[in-house]
């Protein structure tokens, strides 16, 4: 009934702009050019109140909603995509500004009015010249500012940064950190099933101790690098907190190096927010699940990360010991490799 | 064709010129010449051949307003989903039954949308709105309509293309039409329609027989904007009237050359894209495809594909495209605002220039939409210097405009509003891009609400008022009438206004981190901020739409009702299309072709308010332009 109610009411109020407008027509048309003008000049008058409200608005809505915008970086490199993010602000912001200012002034000051003819003013190559400079003076820094980070950004990592691998699937996110040895075991894709998710070849002794939790623990203050591929489609590694986005594909493994610098109890008290916890998200349309790939995230100091890595077993020892998968495997079988839980701690 | 019609007098050297039921050809000195039964009017044609003269026509004038009509068809439906979408992320716990009724009730148990239903809808809005709307809506209308009558040809090169590519392109559509009422669905796989996701059948529902849809359709699209491209610069190159040098000729045929060129040298590559697809698809080939398990069905057998080799095809065609859909309106927008303000277009040889520069440049910045792909940062730091280089181009536009304007002696119709407003939303959405063209900044915006908000402002709704630009401005010419006024106002400054509404607050999401083709953002405690920024943005979303029906209703009611046209020349205009009969009749011009004596741009010239580009140059005038 609310619909049809909504409908009818939506009609009438169409039909009432199209009656005032065509009476307004008919009037124009027998006023002529008089009428022109009136047009002309309170659309004038429309464009000069539209462009001071717009800047207006515009400051003040962002004013109004940063405090809904992502807070401090978390990670070092985020401070330089925030610096970049500002410097480009700024010099836009001024461009912007001005632009629409004057945009919306001369919409203003030169409406039509009776007897004038517009300026002949066809060219002039000195301010042609001017307004390809000083842009590209302008770019020319963001360019340079821009790059000097994406470099450090994307360089190769230090050579003490942990790793860890993060998969992507139809829906939700594995990851898999290295066991003691601090080296992740190889993986196959033909290997995967329904257990060994990431298809791990316990073939190879360095995958025996690896360990695959359900959330991401980072250690605030050492450098990561984030091994990403992804099993089935294209899925995208977001972690808006630290910065970081980077697609997840098949067949084609990418990488992020990164240093969390805000643990996620510093992060609930600058937030002032008691439920504030880091997410991963996935950032690239996947299918059905997308808006539920979702992995939580948390930034220990020292003593909480060896807690948690304390508690952490093998998978192979959890998933994978005296199953039937485990025949799949000559190494294990020949009982040639230790998994003894409990010594995961050391060096990582 | 029947051997009567060839027999029309045509000379060997055109044979194209035969199709045409009225047949010109072109003499020893470049000039067309028409051989007509004269007085052949449209309303006679109309009794003589009703399917001849409206269904299968070669008229160019009559083709452009097919094109513009299944364009306006098009953009109800594309906006209508959009609404249908933001319905979700707005109000999500309406119910909207009547999915269930068109859809089916599988699509929306209850009237609740499924998240499948939801990706099917955001693919079709971008599909259908970039490329049914803002390129065959936008370029086959304008280009089609004033090609020849602005060069001051009789029709197109060849007609019989130009009508096989409206043809085309109506194919294209009713396969991407009749794709909704599949089982399966529409393809629902985003419109940049990235394989793995897209290659394999079983990875989603919006990867079934809908996509297979989607990819013949877009298949026919691209024969029919080959076919079109192809004709417009033929006629530009071929067909000019004595005296309409290149340098002579308004920046609106300018900007349809340009993007003709860009469309047929990208849209191949979209082709041979989607053809390794179908293969990918239908005969287990692996272009695309290496390593891959899904889920409840196991390994699949391809090995040794690049998933990145679609990326780069797929923007080597998709960022060219949004310059084809942005030129036109370039174009268009630099005529109205010449026009309406009284003054020449300042700078018309830079504007020349920067297209020029613009389109050059548009082919070697695809990768800017894959810095976060995993590409080599080198490449990438390759990509963000040419990038940013297309700022300096777009920036000597936006000058060149904001300076016809100045000293100007402004007519605002409602052309002349969406102009102006063209300018301000370039304005906005063009700085927005140099965020986002810098990878840095990219690494944190990429795939957020930010870049929705920068090009549906930069290419969607600035592109939409360069269209809606040229319908309020040459509906004149093409049915002798005039849309109403009042009506026009009113349409563009809730468009105006609504659009910044919808758009301006998805860079404050963006900045949050907001991920863009979210069913919903409810599972994220960073994301669920922006419910009640969210319910404003559909409000205005709807608002903007109801807006768009009433243009549809001036549209259709103007064309019989409205107030008609009663002088050659209503906008005091210098391009020689007004030098045709109100209602120009296949051929265009009654007698011999206008011929072209100065540039386009004369206005307020010696104390004239304006010199039309039929009046021979007076002696010792000087000219600015070449």
């Amino acid at each position: 009934m609310t619909t049809y109610l909504v409908i009818a009411a939506l009609l009438l109020i169409g039909m009432l702009v199209v009656q005032i407008s065509k009476a307004n027509e008919y009037i124009n048309t027998l006023r002529g050019e008089d009428a022109e003008l009136d047009t002309d000049k309170i659309n004038g008058v429309l464009w000069l109140i539209f462009t001071i409200l717009f800047l207006v608005g515009i400051v003040w809505s962002t004013w109004y909603f940063s405090p809904l915008f992502l807070p401090e970086s978390a990670s070092e490199h985020g401070h330089w995509i925030d610096t970049m993010f500002n410097i480009t602000l700024i010099l836009t912001g001024i461009v912007f500004v001005l632009t629409q200012a004057a945009l919306g002034w001369f919409a203003w000051k030169y409406h039509g009015k009776k007897g004038k003819l517009g300026f002949y003013y066809p060219e002039n190559n000195k301010l042609e010249m001017i307004w390809t400079v000083v842009p590209a003076i302008a770019l020319t820094i963001l360019v340079v500012v821009g790059l000097y980070y994406w470099f450090r950004i994307t360089g190769p990592a230090s050579a003490d940064a942990r790793v860890v691998e993060i998969t992507g699937k139809q829906f939700n996110w594995l990851v898999r950190y290295p066991g003691p040895d601090g080296k992740l075991g190889t993986n196959n894709w033909k290997l995967i099933d329904e257990t060994n998710a990431v298809g791990i070849d316990f073939n190879n002794k360095d995958g025996l101790d690896d360990v695959m939790p359900t959330e991401l623990h980072f250690e605030v203050n050492k450098p990561y690098l984030l091994k990403i591929g992804a099993r089935d489609v294209i899925h995208d590694v977001g972690l808006p907190h630290f910065r970081i986005h980077m697609d997840a594909m098949p067949g084609l493994p990418t990488h992020f190096k990164f240093t969390p610098t805000i643990t996620t109890d510093e992060m609930k008290k600058k937030t002032n927010n008691p439920n504030f916890d880091y997410e991963l998200c996935c950032d690239y349309l996947c299918g059905k699940g997308h808006s539920a790939m979702k992995m939580m995230v948390y930034v220990d100091t020292k003593e909480q990360y060896q807690a948690w890595l304390q508690k952490q077993k093998s998978f192979y020892e959890t998933a994978i010991k005296g199953t039937d998968e485990e025949k799949k495997f000559k190494v294990a079988a020949t009982g040639t490799v230790s998994t003894e839980s409990g010594n995961t701690q050391t060096n990582l | 064709m029947s051997t009567k019609d060839l027999h029309h007098g045509h000379s060997e050297q055109h044979a194209g010129a035969a199709i045409t039921d009225h047949v010109h050809y072109q003499d020893t000195e470049g000039v067309i010449r028409f051989e007509a039964d004269h007085g052949h009017h449209d309303s006679d044609r109309n009794k003589k051949n009703f399917i001849h003269t409206y269904i299968f026509s070669t008229d160019h004038k009559m083709i452009g307003k097919q094109f513009l009509i299944t364009g306006i068809i098009w953009a109800i439906i594309g906006g209508g989903l959009s609404n249908i979408f933001r319905m979700q992320l707005g109000f999500p716990d309406v119910p909207l039954h009547f999915i269930g009724t068109i859809f089916g009730d599988k699509w929306a148990p209850g009237g609740k949308m499924t998240p499948d239903f939801y990706n099917m809808l955001i693919t079709m809005h971008g599909t259908i709105l970039v490329f049914f709307v803002l390129t065959a809506g936008l370029s086959g209308t304008f280009a089609n309509l004033l090609i020849p009558l602005q060069i001051g040809a009789r029709d197109m090169a060849s007609p019989v293309l130009n009508m096989l590519s409206y043809w085309f392109f109506f194919l294209a559509g009713a396969v991407m039409f009749t794709s909704f009422f599949l089982p399966s669905g529409a393809a629902g796989v985003s419109w940049v329609f990235y394989p793995p996701l897209s290659a394999i059948r079983s990875a989603a529902v919006g990867s079934e027989t809908g996509a297979d849809f989607w990819l013949i359709s877009m298949a026919l699209f691209i024969v029919s904007s080959l076919l079109g491209g192809l004709n417009y610069i033929t006629t530009i190159l071929n067909l000019r009237t004595k005296g309409m040098s290149m340098s002579k000729l308004p920046l609106t045929i300018w900007a349809l050359l340009i993007t003709a060129i860009l469309g047929l040298l990208s849209f191949p590559v979209l082709l041979g894209a989607a053809i390794l697809l179908i293969f990918d698809r239908s005969m287990g080939t692996s272009f695309y495809l290496d390593k891959i398990y899904i889920s409840g069905i196991g390994a699949m057998p391809h090995e040794g594909g690049n998933p990145i080799l679609y990326q780069h095809l797929f923007w080597f065609l998709g960022h060219p495209e949004v310059y084809i859909v942005i030129l036109p309106a370039f174009g268009i927008v630099s005529e109205v605002l010449a026009v309406n303000s009284r003054k020449p277009i300042f700078g018309y040889r830079a504007m020349i220039l920067s297209m020029l520069a613009i389109a050059a440049l548009a082919f070697f910045v695809w990768a800017h939409h894959m810095f976060v792909t995993g590409l080599n940062p080198f490449v990438g730091s390759v990509f963000v210097f040419l990038t940013l280089l297309i700022a300096i181009p777009s920036a000597i536009k936006v000058f060149n405009w904001i300076t016809t304007i100045w000293r100007a002696n402004i007519r605002y119709t409602p052309a002349m509003m969406f102009s102006v407003g063209f300018v301000s939303l370039f304005i906005s959405g063009g700085l927005t891009g140099i965020f986002l063209g810098n990878s840095s900044i990219d690494i944190q915006l990429h795939d957020t609400y930010f870049i929705v908000a920068h090009f549906h402002i930069v290419m969607g709704v600035a592109a939409f008022f360069g269209m809606f630009a040229g319908v309020y401005h040459w509906f004149p010419k093409m049915y002798g009438r005039f849309m109403n006024r009042t009506i026009g106002f009113i349409h563009f400054w809730v468009t105006f206004v609504g659009s910044y509404c919808i758009f301006w607050p998805m860079h404050y999401q963006g900045m949050a981190g907001v991920p863009r083709r979210y069913y919903s953002h409810g599972a994220f405690e960073s994301f669920n901020k922006f419910g009640a920024l969210s319910e404003f943005i559909t409000i205005a979303a709807i608002v903007v739409f109801l807006a768009q029906l009433l243009f549809v209703f001036n549209f259709l009611y103007s064309m019989y009702r409205g107030k008609k046209v009663t002088e050659l020349n209503p906008w005091k205009s210098n391009t020689i299309e007004w030098t045709t009969p109100i209602h120009p009749g296949h051929g265009n011009w009654d007698g011999p072709l206008p011929e072209v004596h100065r540039g386009p741009y004369d206005y307020g010239k010696d104390g004239e308010d304006f010199i039309p580009q039929t009046v021979p140059m007076r002696p010792g005038e000087t000219t600015h332009h070449g």
